[in-house]
């Protein structure tokens, strides 16, 4: 029998929820670091053992912690992700929290990448110990560009985000900045090619839309059924990519109006190409980033976005005020799929019908910024 | 010296207290880290600027710089500043 297993990251703290692969019942095993804030909890699938943690603290600086026993001991990164020195009489750039962390290929074991805000990517090659930054990256005068400054980003910090490795080839690779776009690299990350054509950005400000600076990606996934296809949930709108185009398709044009294509979180069924699931916010005047109407629902389309069908089953039908960050919505790899999510109102929900039905397994957690699904 | 630990770095040091030496605060956090691995990078960032959230005290005077230099009787208090809810 196979066990699933659910990490969830919160802003106070990680929690781990079992359960079997019937997955009608969770225990619940935590807090993990009380009190530290936790951007994403991933287990490495090449081995099912080790456990990475972006961690910071109010007080502290970033780090990254260790278990190979399930969280019953942690130990902290010898060289977490930092920025380079700045040369004496500039100001240099400090990383604020690792936001983001990936397994690479597996092909590659211990290698991991992690994204940071400030905007930075960095590599580890000894699973998780030490890291090192991509200076192809982090350094160019380009890309420094195009990530702006500490005010063109998200509220709690620009962040490098949704770092993809093709299961297919080690050395490609994608990433997005909020903001800055999306980049791809064919040769593990010396080269970088944009990827922002189709994308649209914010109207009425007469920004460049072949400047990457102005493209804001909330969430990039690649489906492992098929490699050459990409979904992304935008600040503007929801896109779908079919490689070789280099040219995102709109395909939230195709979302009711009255709920639009605003989002951060996206996810993409893990045998079929066609189906993948979002769930739209307020995304109007001051960005509320609440559920539109505070009717919460999830979207799925099972015809790769020509069309898509509202899921909310269970869910509350009034003044439900929460939404969902780009990284705390994910699936498992049962059949029937699992579908799960985490909110900011620290309720933790799931369906085991692909988003037929839903329920709520857990309450009153602290602000939940990533939920990943392992099947062990 | 001593040097006062706050509540933060304990899963460091174990201890609200330790003993450290150096002739400047920059060579003082060096030694606490070659004790405690991992635990000036929580204090102290890549441009070897103090955090946002920490304070460094000696003689119960704030230090503005790493350079300042310390005697071996100097008492030194690390401060976890206030940081929101």
């Amino acid at each position: 029998m196979t066990s699933t297993a659910l990490l969830v990251a919160t802003r106070k703290g990680a929690w781990i929820f079992r359960s079997d692969s019937g997955r009608a019942g969770w225990s619940v095993d935590g807090p993990h670091f009380l009190g530290h804030v936790i951007s994403h909890l991933v287990l490495d699938p090449r081995d099912r053992t080790t456990l990475l943690a972006a961690a910071k603290t109010g007080h502290l600086g970033p780090t990254i912690f260790r278990s190979t026993d399930w969280g019953r001991s942690w130990q902290e990164s010898v060289q977490p992700p930092a920025f380079a020195k700045a040369p004496e009489g500039e100001t240099g750039r400090a990383v604020d929290h690792t936001f983001w962390l990936t397994p690479a290929h597996s092909n590659e074991p211990d290698v991991w990448y992690a994204g940071t805000s400030p905007q930075g990517l960095f590599r580890s090659a000894d699973g998780g110990v030490t890291w090192c930054g991509f200076s192809s990256i982090n350094d160019d005068p380009h890309f420094r560009a195009w990530m702006g400054s500490e005010k063109d980003g998200t509220p709690d910090g620009p962040k490098l985000h949704s770092i993809i490795v093709d299961p297919r080839d080690p050395a490609h690779l994608y990433f997005g900045m909020s903001g800055g776009g999306v980049h791809e690299s064919l040769d593990g990350g010396e080269t970088w090619q944009v990827l922002i054509a189709g994308m649209n950005v914010v109207e009425g400000y007469g920004f460049d839309a072949a400047n990457p600076m102005f493209h804001d990606p909330h969430c990039l996934r690649l489906c492992p059924s098929n490699p050459d296809r990409l979904y992304q949930q935008n600040h503007c709108g929801i896109y779908r990519l079919d490689r070789p185009s280099t040219s995102w398709l709109r395909i939230g044009k195709n979302m009711p109006g009255e709920v639009g294509d605003i989002g951060f979180t996206m996810t993409v069924h893990p045998r079929d190409d066609k189906t993948a699931w979002v769930l739209p916010m307020d995304g109007t005047e001051v960005w509320p980033r609440t559920s539109p109407g505070g009717k919460p629902a999830v979207y799925v389309t099972q015809d790769a976005g020509a069309s898509w069908q509202r899921q909310d089953a269970g869910m509350p039908k009034e003044q439900a005020w929460w939404t969902v960050k780009r990284q705390a919505m994910c699936c498992d790899s049962h059949d029937p799929l699992g579908l799960y999510f985490g909110t900011t109102s620290g309720e933790l929900w799931m369906s085991r019908d692909e988003g037929r039905n839903w329920a709520c397994i857990a309450r009153h957690l602290p602000e939940i910024y990533a939920v990943e699904a392992v099947v062990l | 010296m001593k040097v006062l630990i706050p509540s933060a770095l304990h899963s460091y040091t174990r201890s609200s207290q330790a003993e450290a030496s150096g002739s400047t605060l920059d060579a003082l956090l060096s030694d606490l880290d070659r004790q405690y691995p991992g635990i000036r990078f929580r204090m102290i960032d890549e441009q070897q600027q103090v955090r946002r959230h920490i304070r460094l005290f000696v003689n119960g005077v704030s230090a503005d710089a790493l350079s300042q230099t310390l005697q071996p009787d100097d008492d030194v208090v690390i401060v976890q500043a206030l940081s929101g809810g």
